[in-house]
């Protein structure tokens, strides 16, 4: 795709640069792209255990039919708090941490353009988390009334410490903000000479859209934490109809922010897969341009959506209809995504390392979440699905084994570039093929019991269900295990355990990021590249 | 590395499951794995357009992930290919977007059918006002003088685990809603505090109950029978205890049951006002006050009478409960507005409600002494 032409071996002159502050302070005051990525990367990962410990708590209440181990108030805690940090504390992070670390290196950047902002917008994510864990020892627990903090029930109808997870999701927001600011300034503006736009590496085209997401999204999310707090303190009625206001305009206003979520969640694991499966195929990414405008497609459909989560609300036929063609139109572009993908393997020469064991796992197994989701698009079928394990079922496949395992396989991909030696292979093998094993275990069974009548956000269930639900946690234990293998082999890795690898660490790596040295130096490019 | 097949192998496999169960009965039983195709024509519709939109899933994928699998046995590079370098190709993309369009349009015609008709609510045989509240239903039959809730029976004994779960675990109600088959019968869905869903799958009708707004859906039963769901919009810590039991008689038993009910209803209503003139005494007071408290305020206050801190506050040793008996009836029978307290002059008769106050004042340990009777109740209620 890119060749660089000049030297781009580290400058010598510039070794001092170096010199960091050793401890705590190094990391307190960075403004190091690199090691702000790390930060990140480490703060998503504690997150994911700890967001997972909470599923393992609701999936040991659920193995069984009647209430054994926590009270429903603390089970609705759970489900809660383990949504907000996988999706605030987890994914996000875990994108914005690759795209600290891989978009300078990609674009031939020295760091990213605002790096004092860069360190801040890391260093209050810690504070926000911090706050709404607090909240769960608190008097009265912490928030209960799901992620999607429904009104009335997260004004009227909820304690106190409401204010607190206002205050928490204000944090998370102000950061996502600010690390998107900081993606896009870099991207506009800090390419090496010669790379145009569409010689941009695709993990850098879809982090781009998505940071665009987030700017036109995080307020609003804003705005309905913020009208919740007034409702619920302030005497305000946004969302009570005795005040004139409705409840379900809620719903509206969290769902414009909540369906480009999805996509921010979503489509730099797309980037990641078109970078990964090209590698390991050995043949340039299939339909390049078509890549970059189906993720446009799909940014700028996310747009006009999101009421397909609210099709029980009660909106007029009128209304239903248009969400309805909308949302099946967005299968469209994200097909061509998939398609490409496979025209990209076919006819190349395919080698299955880890990152791409992980990348064809994401492809399958995202398409079978596509593909329920195009099912619940269809508003009629809808009314049966809505709310059900099947939506359980179908969120987690693109959310899981779609943007985490995504997540790991680009892990996987650049780990030996940030360390500059391979990873624990046996190790990778046995978290890959138990987290594949066990991920479908844990969700697939999710879809029958989802058919069969079972709501979500139940801490008890009826007896029909209690087959498969032992088989789910089952799988669910055993998933939260499997991550554990990851921890130990990320551990060995952070202590530059292994075998010295190259500077393009894999056969068929192209790109500016395998230019440079493994370990990437601390500081790379200051001499931009030339790209041709 | 032979073993990206077995992963491969594994998901395809589920997904063969998935699809030779799906094609069978569906039954509310174990192993159920499909949607019921239940008992209206329009979940019947319904039924058939999640079957069909499932199979074109399934082509779709076996095409996609066929391909996939073709690459990933013959074009590995253990085989020594060399990889070709064919990178776009114009024509290709359009006809996977082309394509694509064209099985969604045949997607999109019979959807829009079958909702516009689940979508007309016009003239309908019988109407009923559903209201949720935190955690039972209320249904109010808009020909008839006939309204009651409808609350879970399953005892707390068996979701703790100290009794065995009988067959229909959390799916009983003490009081369904009763509706005629071969009529069509509208469904006037609201809510008294939180949004919940009335959900009934074999009807294939999920509509939300929002606060202070009305949502209408309707139901055709083709067969008597028992029928049963769950709220299905989370409302709050029993959300998962608030089970819907409709009964679909035919027309004529339906009927009788209707005039059955209207003189049960105005029967209550007599013996009502004879209770006015009568004291209860204290052991009558507590049993009926005891057994009220235990189905209608136990699931916030708890049964111990300590509440949650910080959710729902505790009545043993409150304030309320010990001193100012006016206001404790006051709260009970209108209740708080602004919190989860509701006004239980709806719900309860005056007894009940003399003897659930009269329970709040002298159990664990609230040792008032005072008995609340009928009498002081409907003061309160008529705001005296």
């Amino acid at each position: 795709m890119s060749t660089v032409t000049n030297d781009i071996h580290h400058d010598e002159h510039h070794d001092h640069h170096d010199h960091k502050p050793s401890g705590i302070k190094r990391w307190l005051y960075t403004t190091n792209h690199k090691d702000i990525g790390t930060l990140y990367l480490w703060f998503a990962f504690i997150m994911f255990l700890i967001g997972g410990a909470m599923a393992m708590v609701i999936r040991a209440e659920l193995f069984q039919p009647g209430l054994q181990i926590v009270d429903p108030n603390f089970f609705n805690q759970m489900t809660t708090v383990h949504g907000l940090i996988m999706v605030f504390g987890a994914v996000m992070p875990a994108f914005t941490g690759l795209a600290n670390w891989m978009v300078p290196l990609m674009i031939g950047a020295p760091d990213m353009a605002l790096p004092r902002m860069n360190n801040w917008s890391f260093w209050i994510l810690p504070f926000a988390f911090l706050i709404l864990l607090m909240s769960l020892f608190m008097e009265g627990g912490g928030p209960a009334f799901g992620w999607t903090f429904y009104a009335p029930l997260s004004t009227t109808y909820s304690n106190d410490t409401t204010a607190l997870f206002v205050f928490s999701v204000h944090i998370m927001g102000a950061s996502s903000i600010m690390g998107a600011i900081n993606v896009i300034v870099t991207i506009l503006n800090m390419r090496a000479p010669g790379m145009t736009f569409m010689k941009m590496p695709l993990f850098v085209w879809t982090w781009l859209i998505t940071a665009f997401l987030l700017i036109a999204v995080m307020p609003v999310l804003a705005g309905a934490v913020t009208m919740v707090l007034t409702d619920k303190f302030f005497g305000t009625s946004f969302f009570d109809a005795a005040g004139g206001g409705d409840p379900v305009m809620f719903q509206h206003i969290f769902w414009f922010f909540g369906h480009p979520e999805v996509y921010i969640m979503i489509l730099p694991a797309f980037g990641i897969v078109s970078q990964i499966v090209p590698t390991f195929s050995r043949k340039k990414l299939f339909g390049y341009s078509s890549m970059v405008y189906a993720t446009a497609s799909i940014a700028l459909l996310s747009f006009i959506v999101w009421a397909h989560h609210m099709f029980t609300t009660g909106m007029p036929v009128g209304a239903e209809l248009f969400f309805m063609f909308a949302t099946m139109l967005i299968s469209v572009p994200t097909g061509v995504k998939v398609f490409n993908w496979v025209a990209t393997m076919w006819r190349g020469a395919i080698s299955f390392e880890i990152p791409m064991m992980f990348s064809l796992a994401f492809i399958v197994l995202f398409t079978i979440g596509g593909l329920s989701g195009l099912m619940l698009a269809i508003t009629p079928v809808d009314f049966q699905y809505h709310d059900t394990y099947f939506v359980v079922a179908h969120f987690h496949y693109v959310l899981v084994t779609g943007a985490v395992f995504s997540i790991m396989a680009a892990t996987y991909y650049w780990l030996p570039k940030w360390t500059g030696k391979m990873f624990d292979i046996t190790l990778a093998k046995w978290h890959f093929w138990c987290s594949l094993i066990s991920v479908n275990l844990l969700f697939f069974p999710m879809h029958f019991v989802g058919l069969a009548g079972m709501p979500r956000r139940i801490p008890d269930y009826a007896l029909q269900f209690a087959d498969f639900n032992k088989w789910i946690s089952l799988g669910g234990f055993a998933f939260g295990l499997s991550q554990l293998i990851f921890l130990a082999l990320l551990i060995k890795a952070c202590r530059k355990k292994g075998e010295p690898v190259s500077a393009q660490v894999w056969d068929g790596a192209e790109g500016l990021e395998w230019e440079v040295p493994s370990p990437a130096p601390y500081h790379t490019f200051e001499t931009p590249p030339v790209v041709k | 590395m032979g073993k990206i097949f077995t992963g491969f192998w594994g998901v395809m496999a589920f997904l063969v499951s998935f699809a030779s169960f799906a094609a069978s009965d569906p039954k509310p039983e174990q192993y159920q794995l499909n949607l019921r195709s239940g008992v209206t024509d329009i979940s019947q519709q319904v039924y058939d357009l999640h079957m069909t939109i499932f199979w074109i899933c399934v082509v779709i994928a076996i095409i996609v992930f066929g391909a996939m699998l073709w690459a990933t046995i013959f074009h590995r590079k253990s085989r020594g290919v060399k990889p070709a370098t064919f990178h776009e190709s114009v024509k290709v993309e359009i006809a996977w977007t082309v394509v694509p369009f064209i099985i969604l349009i045949g997607m999109a015609i019979p959807a829009t059918k079958t909702l516009i008709a689940m979508e007309d609510v016009s003239a309908p045989d019988v109407s009923v006002i559903v209201t949720g509240s935190q955690w039972k239903w209320h249904y109010k039959y808009m020909d008839n003088e006939v309204e009651y809730y409808s609350v879970m029976a399953t005892q707390p004994e068996q979701i703790a685990n100290k009794l065995e779960k009988n067959i229909n675990y959390l799916l009983e109600v003490d009081r369904p809603l009763v509706i005629p088959t071969n009529q069509k019968v509208r469904f006037l869905i609201t809510s008294d505090d939180v949004i919940h869903s009335w959900w009934v799958p074999d009807f294939a009708v999920k509509k939300d109950a929002n606060p202070g707004f009305i949502n209408e859906a309707w139901a055709r039963v083709e067969k008597p029978g028992i029928y049963r769901g769950q709220c299905a919009e989370l409302c709050g810590k029993d959300h998962g205890f608030m089970p819907v039991v409709v009964i679909a008689k035919e027309p004529a038993e339906y009927a009788a049951w209707i005039e059955e009910q209207e003189e049960l209803q105005r029967k209550a209503k007599e013996e009502e006002q004879k209770l006015l003139a009568m004291n209860m005494d204290m052991d009558e007071l507590m049993t009926v006050g005891e057994r009220v408290y235990n189905t209608t305020c136990a699931a916030c206050h708890m049964p111990n009478g300590e509440g949650l801190p910080g959710v729902f506050p505790a009545l043993k040793g409150s304030d309320i409960a010990l001193n100012d008996m006016q206001k404790h009836i006051d709260v009970v029978v209108n209740g708080v507005s602004g919190t989860a307290m509701q006004a239980y002059a709806k719900q309860l008769s005056m007894k009940e409600l003399a003897a659930v106050i009269t329970y709040e004042r002298n159990a664990w340990g609230n040792d008032t002494g005072e008995l609340v009777q009928a009498k002081d109740v409907n003061a309160v209620l008529n705001g005296q």
